[in-house]
């Protein structure tokens, strides 16, 4: 199995000036370690606003200018820097984009899926694929010439899957896609980004929903305050026995088949010395206020707590 | 591709036609009355500084109807305005509707001229700047327009005028026709010659408006979910301002260019001025400056419908070629 997509100790940081020449640095993701292979699909689920989004942005080199990053990206082996991910973009690794807003609002959909065409010829040959990515998904001709704003909520879904799916990549990247739709439109997502990996392709699924997580990923990493606590298989998350963190555990327990168990505290907003979970932790050792746990291996639990050793035995 | 629903048109154009209708009666009321309640006496212009006697200036009066009460003079003028005349120029001695055709022509070519100029550079240099935004070129781009936005129109003629004039002498100092000419017998090229100059001006000071929106409103196209996405997808930078942005900008800027003819309007009357262009502006200060009440009415009226017509444009284009509004339109 080919590891397609690997991020290092990812850190993406902000420059703000608050209050005339005041600057601020506002940490967004810190020391993010992750992987995604062939075959594979991986989820990111943190709660909505935390950010995860801008893992997205730096894999594809669209962050704003005003970011400041640091860690490796390496896809298929090969370090990512600006000028490679602006080659791999759009056709190696393809953004699923979270709704219809990302489609240019006055722009015919199918010239939007073809996208920017040196000449006739190229545009000919990619419209019999759009065409052809189209009538896969149910969309048939007249879709072609509508507008953003007159696809209905799974249309349009479909339609950003195309988009994405037109040039072919190995690794796509589904930022949110399914808030906002029903039930039905959820199920359906959930099943054409299973078949995506049944075709080989690895996808990282950014999403704050834990059903639809728990129902589409191989592995799991959990997001909180800008760390990755825990990436866990999703095999793991039906028996409580094998998850590690305290906030998954939280986060397991108020599902509601697990008795919507409610833990008081909230995400700590600023930076902390030590572990991100220590004002809410159940389990907190005493090191934990002011040294921050690595993300280590246990057992092939990826695990940021000091309760837990590295770990290898054999399994 | 722009697919116009004519039937839909004519009934806009037509509900179009109505407001106008109503809004000219209502300007013409307005202004009439505001010139009534003035100092100025129409008797007194007429006869200018000819001296008369007592008798000859009731007889003067009773003609022109100055013993009526208002309101009757107000309709008296409403409904010689509704059989297409304006009355008779005090300064020119012809209907007012000749002067104002013959005016307005050579004011619509300096307008429009300077209109197509300001709207293409205006809005070349917007699409440049807003996606070299925080650039040097962004920077001058933005001075640039922030020095004409705040000159007044007629100092910038003045300094082309002595620039291009007077010290490089490239261009005639003013006139529409060269001095001891017969109108008739001008070429074009005489003709174009002087307008340059005119319409230069004129169109500096619209281009700064245009610019400032078309920045605008491409920085915020820049800052969409859209552009972001046309980035992720691997289309070049300024493959995604031309596919994406222009297409989202073009719009509004075009309808933000048809609203500014009150603009272009207000600023003939300073350029005519100052290059001595006789075209509605220079009449229109002559028949303030004389007291010359119907020709001043007259320009009036048809500067709202000049005005109106520029709105309505606006409107038309946001309707019928706007995707979102067309189909909402034809449900």
């Amino acid at each position: 199995m080919e590891k397609l997509l690997e991020v290092n100790n990812l850190s993406i940081s902000f420059t703000q000036y608050v209050q005339g020449l005041n600057r601020n640095e506002s940490k967004v993701i810190s020391d993010l370690t992750i992987d995604v292979n062939e075959n594979e699909i991986v989820a990111i689920l943190g709660s909505s606003g935390s950010g995860k989004s801008l893992l997205a942005h730096s894999i594809l080199g669209i962050l704003p200018y005003n970011s400041h990053v640091t860690g490796t990206l390496k896809f298929k082996g090969k370090t990512l820097n600006q000028e490679i991910k602006e080659e791999l973009r759009g056709h190696e690794i393809c953004l699923i984009p979270q709704s219809v807003n990302f489609l240019d609002p006055l722009m015919k959909v199918s010239d939007q899926a073809i996208g920017e065409c040196e000449n006739e010829e190229e545009y000919n040959r990619k419209k019999i694929k759009q065409r052809e990515v189209f009538s896969k998904y149910g969309l048939n001709e007249s879709v072609d010439d509508l507008y953003p704003f007159e696809l209905s909520g799974g249309m349009a879904r479909k339609v950003l899957l195309s988009t994405a799916l037109l040039n072919d990549p190995d690794l796509l990247i589904a930022d949110e896609p399914t808030p906002g739709l029903d039930s039905k439109s959820v199920e359906e997502t959930i099943e054409d980004i299973k078949n995506l990996k049944e075709k080989g392709k690895g996808v990282l699924l950014i999403t704050h929903e834990i059903d639809v997580a728990l129902k589409t990923a191989d592995r799991i990493a959990i997001f909180y305050s800008g760390y990755v606590i825990e990436i866990n298989k999703a095999e793991n998350f039906k028996n409580k026995e094998n998850i590690l963190h305290p906030y998954t555990n939280a986060l397991i327990n108020a599902l509601p088949e697990n008795g919507f168990k409610l833990t008081e505290g909230v995400q700590p907003l600023d930076i902390v010395e030590g572990c991100p979970y220590y004002e809410n932790c159940p389990i907190r050792l005493e090191k934990c206020e002011n040294t921050k746990p690595e993300l280590i291996d246990h057992n092939g639990i990826m695990i940021r707590c000091f309760n837990f050793k590295e770990a290898n035995d054999g399994t | 591709m722009i697919k116009i629903n004519n039937k839909k048109l004519a009934k806009f154009i037509g509900f179009k036609a109505i407001r106008l209708l109503i809004l000219l009666i209502v300007i013409a009321t307005i202004s009439f009355i505001m010139i009534q309640l003035s100092p100025i006496d129409p008797v007194r212009a007429y006869l200018g500084q000819r001296i008369v006697s007592e008798e000859q200036l009731a007889i003067i009066g009773h003609y022109w109807g100055t013993e009526l009460s208002l309101g009757e003079r107000v309709l008296g003028w409403l409904q010689t305005l509704a059989t297409g005349s304006m009355g008779f120029s005090l300064i020119y001695r012809v209907p007012v509707t000749e002067v104002i055709i013959s005016k307005f022509t050579s004011s619509l070519i300096l307008m429009l001229s300077s209109w197509v100029i300001s709207g293409f550079v205006g809005f070349g240099l917007g699409v440049l700047a807003g996606a070299k935004e925080g650039t040097w070129i962004d920077k001058v781009i933005k001075t640039y327009c922030y020095i004409l936005q705040s000159s007044p129109t007629f100092w910038i003629g003045l300094v082309l005028l002595m620039f291009f004039s007077v010290y490089l002498g490239w261009f005639p100092i003013g006139l529409s026709v060269p001095i001891g000419q017969l109108s008739d017998t001008v070429t074009i090229w005489e003709w174009l010659d002087r307008l340059i100059l005119p319409a230069i001006t004129l169109s500096i000071v619209g281009i700064a408006s245009i610019t400032m929106y078309t920045r605008d409103k491409l920085i915020n196209v820049k800052k969409s979910d859209y552009f972001l996405f046309a980035q992720a997808r691997g289309e070049s930078f300024w493959g995604i301002i031309k596919n994406h942005g222009i297409r989202n900008i073009l719009l509004p800027a075009i309808s933000i260019q048809f609203l500014s003819f009150n603009e272009l309007f207000g600023g003939t009357i300073l350029v005519e001025q100052v290059f001595a262009y006789p075209g509605i502006g220079q009449a229109t200060v002559a028949a303030g400056l004389r007291s010359d009440v119907p020709l001043l009415l007259g320009i009036v009226i048809v500067s709202t419908i000049f005005v109106f017509v520029g709105n309505m444009l606006a409107d038309i284009i946001y309707k019928y070629v706007d995707p979102r509004l067309r189909s909402v339109d034809d449900e």
